[in-house]
């Protein structure tokens, strides 16, 4: 396999250079975030009033964190460190509470992280010669414009088609030939379940490669749109507080996400107690942007669940690796007392050829007790028209289930595209369960 | 001789099986026998039409999940003891039924039993040893 770089010498730092960069840049992002009265407050109690308060890396656990909580209530700008005249973008969040979050952007910025998305896609082996199909949303969401811009700079055909549309979208893939897609798992498979009603055949595509992001999928979801395409799908992760995708990238090897760590430091914390943990302990995941100088995030708490690789990357990137996101503080399901994150039960559907790529996880009260039940589609080719192979099929599912959750589900065999599909985020669980 | 059978998996939802037997209506098909095995979520529905390809063709355009069996089709005396004249054939030579239904011809003084055999190759040829007579697809859709 042939590793491309975009910035070979970035990418390759040695640990101690790339470290002393870290440091050098932090001490500047704590002097910006000081022109915020947010930061100046926030890290005046913890008595940091100058970058220079900070001597070492490891100073920056002094740093209190920041959370998404405070980003709405410092909406619309009270988290700015720049004139407004200096910002070309903005990006917005409506959020699931109503209450938008925004971030902004200078040039600089801008160009900075164009920059670390351009890394991103040729650490996949794209070069101009590949055709970029931008099936993410455009607009305020950072998902579309963000890998747009990226992929232009390393000279790549960009169709900027957005999300939507799926006959639009296969004929565009095969009209010009598109080798890569920028989609999120849930409608990559909703594409694969259509082909054959827009009489397509998966040979008539070009697509060698896919990016995945924007939801949480498991490694079996990954495994399978491999297969029913025969591409190779990459793992991504971005966050709109961090610019958006072009956070951590898969390099070729497919072993977990490169975090550009000459733009952020990141952290593993315990969520309980906010302890920093050793790598290769799973807990969550908190970013520091070095490259933003208007609107600087210092310890931000993703919520999101996961672990870094400590091992060095065949590829030579010396930037460690971020496991996919392995659940989120916030998403995590208390079933009869018991936890579970969504993603294990994907991980167990995705694992089953019978089952189609649609599901529904639903939560519901049988009495005092919570109850599961979890809704699959079958996959039409494997239906052999035996009530007694279905029989099997739903025991098989329940059994592996509960050797992964621990709790018992009720299985339900749909027929295929009958379970709501998504042409973007998946919203897969279906809680109907009184809050508290 | 073997006659194709369709399994049509349906989901357990009110009105779903009156919405596949009204489609194959619309469309001109006619069931001639039928069965439904049922489970707690989902059932299966067997069918023998006078039409097979045109059945398959029609539940594959409306996206309904399918699949085609062969299956035994076998007259049987309408009479005490019909059934159990062929049943001991089977028997007698270890044949394994999977699953059996019928149903009573209009124009004759025949019923006629559908078996899906574990070997339906074997099943035929015991049977026509037997001078039980096997009909055929063509049978059906002139009864």
């Amino acid at each position: 396999m042939e590793v491309l770089f975009w910035n070979k010498e970035l990418e390759t730092l040695p640990r101690p250079k790339l470290e002393k960069m870290q440091f050098q840049r932090l001490q500047k992002t704590v002097d910006q975030a000081l022109k915020t009265h947010f930061y100046q407050r926030r890290l005046g109690k913890a008595g940091i009033t100058s970058g220079k308060d900070i001597c070492c890396l490891k100073d920056l656990q002094k740093v209190p964190f920041t959370n998404k909580d405070d980003l709405r209530k410092n909406f619309p700008f009270g988290m700015l460190a720049v004139d407004f005249e200096q910002v070309v973008r903005l990006h917005s969040s409506s959020g699931t509470t109503g209450i938008p979050t925004v971030i902004y952007l200078t040039q600089e910025d801008l160009n900075r992280w164009t920059d670390l998305v351009a890394r991103s896609v040729v650490a996949t082996g794209c070069t101009k010669k590949d055709v970029f199909q931008n099936m993410m949303t455009y607009g305020l969401f950072t998902g579309g414009l963000g890998l747009h811009y990226g992929a232009e700079r390393v000279g790549m055909t960009v169709i900027p088609i957005g999300g939507g549309n799926t006959q639009r979208q296969v004929h565009v893939m095969k009209d010009f030939k598109t080798t890569t897609v920028h989609i999120t798992p849930s409608y990559l498979l909703h594409i694969h379940s259509k082909l054959s009603e827009y009489n397509m055949d998966i040979d008539e595509l070009h697509l060698k490669r896919a990016f995945l992001g924007a939801e949480p999928y498991s490694e079996n979801t990954r495994l399978k749109l491999e297969e029913l395409y025969g591409i190779d799908a990459f793992n991504s992760y971005g966050l709109s507080e961090m610019n958006g995708p072009g956070v951590a990238f898969e390099c070729i090897y497919k072993q977990d996400m490169h975090v550009w760590e000459d733009a952020y430091i990141v952290e593993i914390i315990d969520p309980v107690t906010g302890e920093v943990l050793e790598d290769g302990a799973k807990g969550e995941v908190v970013f520091t942007i070095l490259t933003r100088d208007a609107m600087p995030l210092l310890r931000y708490r993703t919520r999101d669940l996961a672990f870094l690789h400590p091992e060095v990357c065949s590829c030579g990137r010396t930037h460690r690796r971020l496991s996919r996101i392995l659940g989120r503080t916030d998403d995590m399901l208390i079933i009869n007392g018991v936890n579970v994150f969504p993603s294990q039960i994907e991980e167990v559907i995705m694992s089953i050829p019978e089952v189609g790529t649609n599901y529904q996880i639903q939560i519901d009260k049988a009495g005092a007790l919570d109850r599961l039940t979890v809704k699959v589609e079958i996959y039409a080719k494997m239906f052999t028209g035996e009530a007694s192979a279905l029989d099997a099929l739903k025991v098989r599912i329940m059994e592996k289930l509960r050797a992964s959750i621990t709790i018992n589900p009720r299985i339900e065999l749909h027929e295929p595209g009958v379970l709501p599909a998504f042409e973007g985020k998946a919203k897969r669980v279906v809680d109907t369960r009184e809050a508290l | 001789m073997k006659v194709r059978q369709l399994s049509v998996f349906l989901e357990n939802r009110k009105g779903r099986l009156c919405e596949v037997c009204s489609l194959l209506g619309d469309n001109g098909i006619n069931i001639r026998a039928l069965t439904v095995a049922e489970t707690e979520t989902f059932g299966v529905l067997r069918i023998v039409v006078d039409n097979p390809d045109k059945a398959a063709q029609t539940l594959k355009d409306n996206k309904i999940t399918a699949n085609i069996t062969n299956v035994v089709a076998v007259e049987v005396k309408d009479q005490p003891g019909g059934l159990a004249g062929i049943l001991k054939v089977v028997a007698d030579n270890d044949i394994n039924v999977e699953y059996m239904y019928g149903f009573v011809e209009k124009s004759s003084d025949n019923a006629l039993m559908v078996f899906r055999f574990e070997d339906p190759e074997r099943a035929v040829q015991i049977l026509a040893e037997n001078r039980i007579r096997a009909v055929g697809e063509q049978d059906i859709a002139g009864l």
